[in-house]
């Protein structure tokens, strides 16, 4: 039996009913930007596209990495998304699995659905893509630019999502002591941060490596159609 | 946790619950949680009505209690995070077994052992009575936009395949003689990862073209169009509404 560190989906119980609700209308306005910004960015081939990537983060997460003997973690999967498919859909296939592991396999607590997808989906997500952003002309540059812009990414994304849930827990928290709980969940996830960063950047160098063209975060902006004259004979 | 989600939790049957229309379900579910959840946590007889709503419902449901308990370990983690509190918060203590507890602390312990392990149970009632594509048509009766139930359809169709890529990856691995113990021997083990996104991206790709060949033109069509009635839904919020009664009552 391996334990697990990385306890991010909260369970019901852990902030009260208004602060619940309070951040489930939070999810759901982020994530009707998410869907339409996704059509934007991937038009009919949203559905299918989007939904084998929650299927790879799905399965991404199942797949248990060894932290430590005898302590093993999963990937959390939002900045490696944004930087693979945008931010848009990241946050979208991220915020699907949230939902569909509360509603299939009771992980993650129903009314803290609203918690957990305003925490990993959107901040996690946006988090991750904003800082990704900024580090891109270092990306574009070379290869261990692009490894060093996807660990940044990856773990400032990790330790932000887990500020997120002490913004919760301080809005509507339960239990004692919100500075206990600032410097348990900021010093967890700096640790969880660098398993995260680790493969992140390994997975997003092993693809730009084979298909340089998917990785969304080096793509320029879509080139113009424009049609030419005097190619005529 | 996130992790070893090997199977989903339904349970076919064909009870009183099971037959109900899964949106009907869901809104259900929805409202029990959120009662458990706003119960103040002093009331204690309260959580014990919920519990027994709960068993009510598994005997009309008649599922198994062993597999309901099976499955609650998920919510282990948390269990942990409720009996450190007691140790680490603040504020005036007793004496437990001679071992000074935080009052404040126990009751917060107690506050998120009990409403998520309520709160688990309740998903797992879902879960165990509906099939994933109920649950699925149930979210587009709910007016979830066409493009998130489908984008989930589609990710509940070929996670068993996706999964399935990913075993046979590691089996090879592990066929060859990997055995990483620590995070820098995570090499072999990210690559087949890249490998993993490049294969579902592909085959994203693939399936878009498989569809608009059969004629998609951006929109699943609703298969199975399951309405409630009044009555259904008067029947169904019973377990709600009493829920709801109790979780005020705890104000009093």
């Amino acid at each position: 039996m391996s334990t697990e560190p990385v306890a991010m989906h909260m369970s019901d119980g852990i902030v009260d009913a208004p602060v619940s609700l309070a951040f489930g209308v939070v999810a759901i306005l982020g994530l009707a930007v998410c869907i339409a910004r996704a059509r934007r960015d991937l038009d009919d081939r949203t559905a299918p596209l989007a939904g084998l990537v929650a299927a790879f983060v799905f399965a991404v997460q199942m797949l248990n990495f060894p932290v430590l003997p005898g302590v093993s973690g999963h990937l959390l999967g939002g900045a490696l998304t944004a930087i693979l498919v945008g931010p848009s859909v990241g946050a979208l296939c991220v915020a699907i699995v949230l939902v569909l592991q509360a509603l299939l396999f009771a992980d993650g607590g129903l009314s803290a659905l609203g918690t957990n997808i305003t925490n990993m989906a959107l901040i996690g997500t946006g988090v991750g893509f904003a800082v990704a952003v900024a580090l891109r002309p270092l990306a574009r540059r070379s290869r261990a630019g692009l490894l060093v812009t996807a660990f940044v990414a990856a773990w400032v994304n990790t330790l932000v999502a887990s500020l997120g849930f002490v913004l919760e827990y301080a809005l509507g928290g339960q239990g004692p002591a919100l500075g206990t709980v600032l410097a348990l969940m900021a010093g967890f996830h700096t640790l969880i941060g660098i398993g995260e960063g680790i493969i992140t950047a390994l997975t997003v160098g092993a693809v730009a490596a084979v298909r340089p063209d998917l990785v969304y975060l080096l793509r320029g902006p879509r080139p113009e159609l424009t049609i030419r004259e005097g190619a005529t004979r | 946790m996130g992790a070893g989600h090997a199977h989903t939790l339904h349970h076919p049957g064909d009870s009183v619950v099971h037959r109900l229309p899964a949106h009907v379900k869901i809104v259900v579910a929805f409202v029990l949680v959120v009662a458990v959840v706003a119960t103040p946590r002093e009331a204690f007889w309260v959580f014990g009505a919920h519990l027994v709503l709960l068993v009510a419902i598994w005997v009309a449901a008649r599922l198994p209690v062993t597999a309901i308990a099976a499955r609650s370990v998920i919510e282990a983690p948390f269990v942990v995070l409720a009996v450190l509190l007691p140790f680490l918060a603040a504020g005036p203590r007793i004496e437990v077994l001679g071992l000074p507890l935080s009052v404040d602390g126990l009751l917060a312990g107690w506050n998120i052992l009990v409403k998520g392990t309520l709160g688990v149970l309740v998903s797992i009632t879902l879960g165990m009575t509906t099939p994933v594509r109920d649950l699925l048509a149930g979210l587009t009766r709910l007016r979830v936009p066409g493009m998130v139930t489908t984008i989930a359809t589609l990710m509940v169709r070929y996670l068993e395949v996706i999964a399935a890529e990913a075993r046979r990856m590691r089996l090879a691995r592990v066929a060859r003689g990997n055995d990483p113990r620590f995070l820098w021997q995570i090499g072999p083990t990210i690559r087949g990862v890249g490998t993993l996104f490049l294969r579902s991206y592909e085959r994203g790709e693939r399936v878009h073209l498989a569809m608009l060949a059969r004629g998609y033109t951006g929109a699943m069509p609703l298969l199975g169009d399951t309405t409630a009635g009044r009555r259904t839904w008067t029947v169904a919020l019973v377990p709600a509404v009493a829920a709801v009664l109790c979780a005020t009552a705890g104000y009093a």
